[in-house]
């Protein structure tokens, strides 16, 4: 175990400016290399575990698109059956398809049997390692390979689905949605996350540079205008109840959101746009509102 | 019985080394050393990770490992000082005459 720098890296094959690396490198600093690391299919699976090229100073396994959530909780249970306690937390980190999509049978059950897991998605907003395609967490008007822009449709149509309210629904300890752009905020709820016996749900907020359309150096500016708009807010539950939030001194308009990024460029020139605009703009005031992200007055 | 040879399923550790990223992008990031503060923010976001500290003249300054360093700007970006500049790399400044 020689040249081992940090627990992620480096010399991984993510692109340059990728969102997610960030947030596992800060996620394994903070438990200090002490984690049984569970990955699901996607681009960190891809960039990390290439053949000779192992990328985690961590016990790491990949199983399956789906079933990272049972195998977590396998690896959990065998833990307790051996008496092997204080030995490390059993991490999960999945994308957005693989938790919103394909893994969410065994992510529920893995949430219904209370298993003592960390679970966190880095969420890139699609099946970004195929190349762009439509996931669940795919926001509206939002351009990809499977929802293309044309003279119907401007891009996905629905909506973003709320894995935070169906984390919390399944009544597990401890819920919480994070981003790249705060990293402090991330360490923070990482440490408070591992205070609790049972599952806990992280959802981090990771661009992707060549599926969003941005520059490289824009990921952090554009995650944080993410959170600025109320598009994604940072929230905490602790047993069921919002604990923390994070507040928005002065809200952004969605547009400087949207505007700096390629999958929304056509919602300026669409006719259907501006009714797109308007309803991310309704989903961030409806966020504001939910939560509380302003203050009073 | 013969001998049964196990495959493991996960390559062997530490090999992180072999992967020279450093050659992918046109640019490498540079750390003015005199304006660096030694706050800790491009390390922080650093995606390789490929920036660390190190003690120069008893003043600790980050230093950017150009074997590993993909040329994203994201440290440029989030550096609070303008203490990080982009080089471009020697083979790819052309001379257009």
């Amino acid at each position: 175990m020689n040249d081992i720098r940090s627990y992620f890296g480096p010399g991984h094959g993510a692109c340059p400016g990728c969102g997610f690396p960030i947030a596992v490198k800060i996620t394994l600093e903070t438990l200090e290399g002490k984690a049984f690391v569970v990955n699901s299919t996607g681009c960190l699976e891809i960039v990390s575990s290439m053949y000779g090229r192992n990328v985690w100073a961590v016990p790491y396994i990949h199983s399956l698109f789906e079933n990272a959530g049972a195998v977590a909780g396998g690896i959990d249970a065998a833990l307790k059956a051996l008496g092997r306690k204080n030995e490390g937390h059993v991490v999960v980190f999945a994308g957005d398809g693989a938790t919103a999509d394909i893994g969410i049978g065994t992510l529920s059950g893995m949430f219904d049997r209370n298993h003592d897991v960390l679970y966190i998605c880095y969420d890139n907003e699609a099946y970004q390692n195929t190349g762009n395609q439509q996931s669940g967490l795919t926001p509206p008007g939002a351009s990809t390979t499977t929802t293309p822009v044309g003279d119907l449709l401007p891009g996905k149509m629905g909506r973003k689905k709320d894995m935070i309210g169906i984390a919390v629904a399944h009544g597990i300890p401890y819920v919480a949605s994070a981003s790249i752009a705060f990293p402090n905020d991330l360490r923070r709820k990482v440490k408070r996350a591992i205070e609790f016996e049972g599952a806990k749900y992280l959802h981090v907020h990771a661009p992707c540079v060549t599926g969003w359309g941005i520059d490289g150096k824009l990921t952090v500016e554009v995650a944080r205008l993410a959170v600025e708009t109320g598009l994604y807010p940072l929230v905490e539950y602790e047993n069921g109840r919002l604990v923390r939030v994070m507040k928005l001194k002065k809200r952004k308009p969605v547009e400087e959101y949207l505007k700096i990024q390629r999958r929304f460029r056509h919602l300026f020139k669409h006719p259907l746009g501006e009714k797109i605009i308007k309803e991310l703009q309704q989903i961030a005031d409806e966020n504001v509102k939910r939560y509380g992200l302003e203050d009073e007055g | 019985m013969g001998k049964v040879k196990i495959y493991l399923g996960a390559s062997s550790p530490a090999k992180t080394s072999e992967m020279k990223t450093g050659d992918w992008g046109t640019e490498w990031a540079k750390v003015d050393e005199d304006k660096c503060i030694a706050c800790g923010r491009c390390i922080t976001f650093c995606p390789e990770p490929c920036i660390e500290y190190v003690e120069k003249n008893d003043k600790k300054v980050a230093r950017v490992d150009t074997d590993y360093c993909k040329g994203c700007w994201i440290c440029f970006t989030v550096c609070p000082v303008d203490a990080i500049k982009m080089e471009t790399k020697e083979i790819y400044k052309l001379e257009v005459c």
